[in-house]
């Protein structure tokens, strides 16, 4: 049954212009468990990852999400789901704490200032909160993105290159958090170089070579 | 989806205000283009007079074109529209929060400019302020509602300083008519009792653009 | 089938290429002088088609841009970009014959005449269309965003025409030629055929240009095996 899965790929495909950045993908993730997707650059890493987002849609194909379809039920999708992009969805001349003060309200939560502090200080960023994000170094950035997908309390977190631009300790904190959003039930898909860090943290694994699946 | 368009609006004014030092520079561009017009045509001032209901609006529709495209510009550094709308946003409020946004940049540039227009021009005010007000919140909305989708297109296209402005002007020209008459008549007097009209083709036109843009908006952002 | 279209469309182009003819016979010698204007007026036999002609492509670009919202389909979208781009062809056309008979009659070549005016800025907001078309490379954002161009280009054609008719008719009144004799009626639809059957002519031929470029654009490179039966033209989401 597609609904006990938590993703659905179905013979999807999206172009652009000439160029195929999936072509004829059709994959099955089980709910409970995670899925490290790997792939060199243009492989069609990102674009699977906003497919299953709903920030696009296929060309061809069917996808379902927690068993949702992602173009008819895309509204019901997105309030599951959460992206970490490689753009950072972050207002640059806004303040770390106003950045996610700004998306708890728009998610409706009761206590958005104190929420955001509460975020803020899991991610280490504590004493930074009323600064601009404009003088953030990217690792600030990284962990101020991570906040902002935390607030959203997904039940399926999309993580496009989590580990980049961080140091090793970053990269350790990073690890932390993503194994802390393992163990409270949210489904996590993990797109990212570095395979090791990857294999500890996800039972599966989709290997695209330009778009299509192959064995790693 | 109001309540998100206001959580939305809050945002922007607040980011217009740390950035602050743009806002100043579209007053100054706005001003200046006023005094231009005073300098290109002349310092007959009875001429002036008569067409200073034009050089305001036309002072305001070029200052649109800039405040018009950074609307978006914001959005665009860091993807934020994406970030956004993944929230879920309801792509209306977005619409909504950002045309209002726009009337509310538009209209405090009109309401500096206006004290400016009367000691340069020479201009009296004949019918009541708050007619005057009514026309000038009337004619910025016209302005927004279009430019608002305009933006979002263009923002993403080439050439997109040029697309904004080509796209934008013939679209407004019967509110840019409209706007001008109903500023005339209010700050000249109204003897043949025209302003109705005018005000009625204005509120007709934002009507019409404002829910266009309300039904479109989503198709503009969505991809 | 290919045969059976390409005939067609040729006998279209010379059906109006004939009519046309005929028109134009019609229009400059068979048809009486006008009362006022004498030979003068004779150029609306071609100026009027074309603003018709003009309108009418709006009108369908408007659909098509509608249709394209409602469900995607390239067949729309190269609809949409033909009409387009012959409508403002007309357009332009009608637009200088209109300034030509002014020079005649009213002594200038542009007097704010409300149908020429709102003429003249809906021929601008249909090249701003093209020009967003030229200027976006994505062909299926292109296709929406001119899609949402058109919807709103063409509702603005009724407040045009109104509003530059309220602010020219608190200065002149305008004169139009009493077309009431029989024969000038004649052949006034002549030459609206003539030019109708001009005017598909051209959207035919721009229209498979158009789905040309969108083969060219879109071609689904020879190894991928899911290339749909028409290329890729239908889109399936």
């Amino acid at each position: 049954m597609s609904t006990s899965d938590a993703l659905v790929l179905d013979d999807v495909s999206r172009r652009f212009g000439r160029r195929w950045a999936l072509a004829r993908l059709s994959y099955r993730l089980p709910r409970g468990r995670s899925l490290l997707l790997t792939g060199h650059n243009g492989s069609g890493k990102s674009t699977l990852l906003r497919l299953i987002a709903t920030a696009t849609v296929p060309t061809a194909g069917r996808l379902e999400v927690l068993g949702m379809d992602a173009v008819a039920e895309r509204e019901q999708v997105r309030g599951q789901v959460a992206l970490l992009s490689h753009s950072s969805f972050l207002y640059e001349d806004l303040s770390a704490h106003q950045n996610l003060v700004v998306l708890l309200r728009l998610l409706g939560r009761e206590d958005p200032g104190g929420e955001a502090v509460a975020l803020l200080a899991r991610v280490g960023l504590a004493t930074r909160g009323s600064h601009p994000v404009r003088h953030f170094s990217a690792g600030m950035r990284k962990r101020l993105a991570i906040a902002r997908l935390l607030a959203q309390r997904p039940k399926l977190a999309l993580l496009d290159e989590p580990f980049g631009e961080l140091d090793p300790a970053g990269i350790l904190e990073m690890e932390r958090l993503v194994a802390e959003l393992r163990e409270s039930g949210t489904a996590v898909v993990l797109a990212t170089h570095l395979v090791e860090q990857g294999l500890s943290l996800c039972e599966e694994r989709l290997h695209l070579v330009e778009g299509r699946r192959v064995e790693p | 989806m109001l309540s998100t368009a206001w959580i939305l609006l809050n945002k922007d004014l607040l980011l217009e205000w740390r950035t602050r030092a743009r806002l100043n520079a579209l007053v100054f561009f706005a001003l200046a283009t006023l005094l231009l017009f005073s300098f290109a045509l002349g310092p007959d001032s009875t001429l002036l007079a008569r067409h200073a209901g034009g050089y305001l609006w036309l002072a305001l529709l070029f200052a649109s074109v800039l405040s018009l495209g950074e609307s978006f510009r914001v959005e665009q550094e860091n993807q934020c529209l994406d970030g956004l709308r993944l929230v879920p946003t309801d792509a209306r409020a977005l619409f909504l929060s950002k045309a209002v946004g726009n009337t509310l940049l538009l209209l405090f540039l009109a309401l500096v400019l206006l004290p400016v227009m009367i000691a340069l021009y020479g201009v009296t005010l004949s019918l009541s302020p708050l007619s005057l007000l009514g026309v000038l919140a009337l004619g910025c909305m016209a302005i927004s509602a279009p430019g608002t989708v305009y933006s979002a297109i263009a923002n993403h296209a080439r050439a997109r300083d040029v697309l904004l402005p080509l796209l934008l002007f013939p679209l407004i020209v019967p509110a840019l008519l409209a706007a001008v008459k109903a500023t005339t008549l209010v700050l000249q007097g109204d003897p043949m009792g025209q302003l109705t009209s005018w005000v009625g083709l204005l509120s007709a036109f934002n009507l019409i653009y404002w829910g266009l843009g309300l039904a479109l908006f989503p198709r503009v952002v969505e991809d | 089938m290919e045969d059976k279209r390409r005939s067609l469309r040729l006998g279209l182009a010379v059906l109006g290429v004939v009519t046309l003819g005929v028109g134009a016979w019609m229009g400059l010698f068979w048809a009486p002088p006008d009362r006022e204007m004498g030979d003068v007026y004779r150029i609306i036999y071609v100026h009027v088609p074309a603003m018709w002609m003009s309108l009418i492509a709006c009108l369908v670009n408007f659909i098509a841009s509608v249709g394209y919202l409602f469900k995607a389909s390239w067949k729309t979208d190269s609809l949409a970009e033909s009409t387009a781009e012959v409508g403002l062809l007309f357009g332009v056309f009608g637009l200088v014959l209109g300034m030509l008979w002014g020079k005649p009659t009213w002594g200038v070549y542009w007097d704010w005449d409300p149908r020429l005016t709102s003429m003249a800025v809906m021929l601008v907001a249909y090249m701003g269309y093209l020009a967003l078309r030229r200027f976006i490379e994505d062909p299926e954002k292109r296709a929406v965003w001119s899609a949402v161009l058109g919807i709103i280009a063409f509702m603005d054609i009724p407040i045009v025409w109104y509003s530059v008719r309220w602010w020219r008719s608190l200065h002149q009144v305008q004169s139009t030629p009493q077309t009431v004799h029989p024969d000038m009626t004649l052949a006034l639809r002549v030459n609206a055929f003539a030019f109708l059957f001009l005017f598909l002519a051209f959207v035919w031929s721009r229209y498979r240009i158009a789905q040309a470029n969108r083969l060219e654009e879109l071609a689904l490179p020879d190894s991928l095996p899911d290339a749909a039966a028409d290329g890729g033209l239908t889109r399936t989401t």
